[in-house]
């Protein structure tokens, strides 16, 4: 049993940590420009294909680097001539935009790299078993994605909080007409928040490929899941996205790992295994997860709109 | 937007399009006599029901829903449902009724997860649905009792008995069924927006506050209008039974969610019409698009791009703009360069469909030397010249619509315009 918690704790740690690299981008942008960006998991997926391709040539460490810098000046050429057109009609038209562009993206990655997986590797170097528990060996590789993902929160944090970039970031958050009186060029703010945080899913995708499959597939997979992550943490709150993002990543690992059900922990209890209420009872853990998130999500937005540390209401 | 308030005179002469779209209807059938194009013209009418019933949020409440084909699936499944029970006995309920039962199974569901969606809009409200359509979706792999797990559920329509002695093995007679359904749900839906209700859900859409200040409740305003919504979407739901006799988890899955949002934002959310000609369109371009090119999410894709940058009214809109600038006198002398600008554009959208063609078959096709048909013209792709000469239709098409024709256009109808197609 213990096993299975450590192990489960672990993976879902990792998982979570993916999803909050994808999910810091997407609630920065949220919170800045009262966008919800529907394509934020297809700059993600990108990230993915552009480490691929470009690792080819130079090597998965310089790919590391080249990748989400591609992803963010697409993310930024998205924002000013198509985003910045349609801001004024509202939010809207806004996420229509997105939601349009998901499609594009995927349909384009699906058109230069094909229908099928590519092989994305992991790189020699982090290719070996950094330790050993309980049997079962943990590639270093795993180990690289909590680092990649804790500097990216720690740096997360200092721009934010103690830089001056910060500082206009979080002005033009809360008052961007008042921001735009000290001279700051808003729109440029926002681009270039915008192409930052379509950059950090990118970061995510080139980790999360190697991790995952790299299919044309990926971001419809993961977008949904990017969703309810900015929602249960709170709309623009980074730190509550880190907190719900692991908190999804271990809850799902763990239903998917440990296989119970409510009538195999507190016994069938005379409830037949028919009917609505029957199944849910009978009902294994492993079929739960996947609805999981989204119960979540649902939840959230019922009982507490504003996330877990959102500071208004979505 | 204006839509509302042009057809407040109550000149009888303006209900034409309600007597000729019937009549084209039921001549349609003795035009298009294959089996496949009856059959496109049935989901036709399934997807126009769909989309007038998504309207009822986005266009006329404001409500942007990422999961509505939850209800219109939902209602299929629970009408599938009573379709084998009725199977099985070959007494019951009449084949014509089905869609009235998923109606209600759908109002019911809407009613439910109204309940907790409708009470904020905007964002929130767009997410909520996104979770719930997901929610849903997931839970098919859950109950397979309910969804029929992969391979779906099986009806049969033939065996069902008919009210008016209707055999509805041929599909041309489902399609006068479709027909009806289609014309019953689109008047009430009509008459629905006339009603207080139907302006105060515009009211809602406008301006929540105010609406409340009259003294309506702006969240139940929401909900009854998404209540409604889900019923008619399950009306469509019924018919989709009726016509496929299967049913799959893809039904209220977010692709389904998708396309009814795509359908009804191209085709105008303004207009009451708008929603039936997107409908359309699409439902067209998904079957004939489909068969004659790989690249046609891409085509959708880029349509739906195009319409919210720069038609947001949608097509329907973009045609009654020209159409009452042409009343108003705007073309008066300036048709040849509204033409000239046209021309450019097909120019350019031409050069683009041959490009998109040409990849497609370089980095799709097991051997993308092989000699490929492209508009007639046969080409090898690996070659350069056809690249070449598409990319160059296409450069030289925008670049005269942009740099030429639009500035020319709004040169002569004087600054502000911003000329259209």
């Amino acid at each position: 049993m213990l096993e299975t918690i450590v192990f489960s704790l672990f993976n879902g740690v990792l998982y979570g940590m993916l999803l909050f690299m994808m999910s810091s981008g997407l609630t920065l942008i949220f919170g800045m420009m009262g966008v919800l960006n529907f394509a934020h998991a297809s700059f993600y997926m990108l990230g993915a294909y552009f480490a691929y391709t470009v690792g080819l040539a130079t090597g998965f460490w310089i790919a590391l680097l080249i990748a989400p810098i591609l992803v963010g000046a697409l993310g930024a050429l998205v924002e000013r001539y198509g985003l910045r057109r349609v801001h004024e009609y509202g939010h809207v038209p806004e996420l229509l935009f997105t939601f349009g562009l998901a499609y594009v993206i995927d349909e384009l990655v699906a058109l230069f790299w094909g229908t099928v997986p590519v092989p994305y590797q992991m790189p020699e170097a982090l290719n070996f078993t950094m330790f050993t528990m309980f049997g079962i060996g943990y590639s270093a590789f795993k180990v690289f994605i909590l680092a990649v993902s804790v500097v990216m929160f720690g740096g997360l944090w200092v721009l934010l909080k103690k830089t001056r970039a910060g500082l206009v970031i979080q002005g033009s958050l809360s008052r961007p007409d008042m921001v735009a009186a000290l001279g700051h060029n808003v729109p440029r703010v926002f681009m270039l928040v915008f192409a930052f945080g379509c950059a950090l899913a990118g970061l995510g995708g080139v980790v999360g490929g190697i991790q995952f499959v790299t299919d044309p597939g990926m971001a419809f997979m993961m977008g949904p899941i990017v969703f309810v992550v900015v929602v249960l943490g709170g709309l623009g709150s980074v730190p509550g996205a880190l907190i719900a993002s692991i908190l999804i990543g271990v809850l799902q690992t763990f239903f998917l790992s440990v296989n119970f059900s409510l009538a195999g922990a507190f016994g069938a209890l005379g409830i037949e295994d028919s009917g609505f209420f029957g199944k849910l009872w009978h009902m294994e853990s492993m079929r739960i997860a996947p609805v999981l998130p989204f119960l979540l999500l649902v939840l959230t937005l019922i009982i507490r709109p504003r996330g877990l540390l959102g500071k208004r209401e979505a | 937007m204006a839509s509302n308030s042009s057809a407040n005179k109550g000149s009888l002469l303006r209900l034409w399009p309600w007597v000729v779209i019937p009549i084209v209807a039921l001549i349609l059938p003795f035009v298009f006599t294959s089996g496949h194009s009856i059959n496109l013209l049935n989901h036709m009418g399934v997807a126009i029901i769909f989309a007038l019933a998504y309207n009822m949020l986005l266009g006329n409440t404001g409500l942007l829903s990422f999961g509505h084909a939850v209800y219109y699936g939902l209602g299929a499944f629970v009408a599938m449902h009573a379709l084998r029970a009725i199977n099985e006995t070959a007494t019951g309920l009449p084949l014509e009724l089905l869609p009235l039962v998923s109606a209600f199974a759908a109002l019911g569901f809407g009613i439910i997860f109204g309940a907790v969606s409708t009470r904020r809009a905007g964002t929130v409200f767009a997410m909520i649905t996104l979770g719930l359509g997901a929610l849903v979706f997931a839970s098919s792999q859950m109950f397979t009792d309910f969804f029929g797990g992969e391979a779906g559920l099986f009806g049969n329509r033939v065996d069902a008995p008919s009210m008016f002695g209707v055999d509805y093995g041929p599909s041309e007679n489902v399609y006068y069924l479709v027909v009806a359904w289609t014309l019953i749900s689109a008047i009430a839906i009509y008459l629905l927006k006339k009603t207080p209700l139907g302006w105060m859900a515009n009211a809602v859409r406008d301006n929540p506050e105010r609406a409340q200040f009259v003294g309506y409740n702006p969240q139940m305003v929401r909900f009854i209008q998404f209540s409604l919504s889900a019923f008619f979407a399950g009306i469509a739901g019924g018919l989709l039974v009726i016509t496929d006799e299967i049913i799959t988890a893809e039904a209220v899955g977010q692709i389904e969610s998708g396309v009814v949002l795509l359908g009804t934002f191209i085709g105008g959310i303004g207009y009451f019409i708008g929603p039936i000609v997107g409908a359309s369109i699409v439902t067209y371009l998904e079957s004939s698009l489909s068969s004659m090119t790989d690249a046609w999410v891409l085509y959708f894709g880029l349509l739906f791009i195009t319409i919210v940058l720069f038609a947001p009214m949608g097509i329907v809109g973009v045609i009654h703009q020209q159409y009452l600038g042409m009343r108003a006198g705007t073309w008066n002398g300036n048709v040849h360069i509204r033409l000239y600008l046209l021309l450019t554009g097909l120019i350019a959208f031409f050069g683009l469909v041959c490009v998109i063609e040409l990849a497609y078959h370089y980095f799709r096709s097991w051997d993308p030397s092989a000699p490929f048909n492209l508009m007639g013209v046969t080409v090898d792709a690996t070659s350069a010249l056809p690249w070449l000469v598409s990319f160059g239709i296409l450069i030289v098409g925008g670049a005269l619509m942009q740099l030429h024709a639009r500035p020319m256009l709004a040169r002569r109808l004087g600054a502000g315009s911003d000329g259209g197609k």
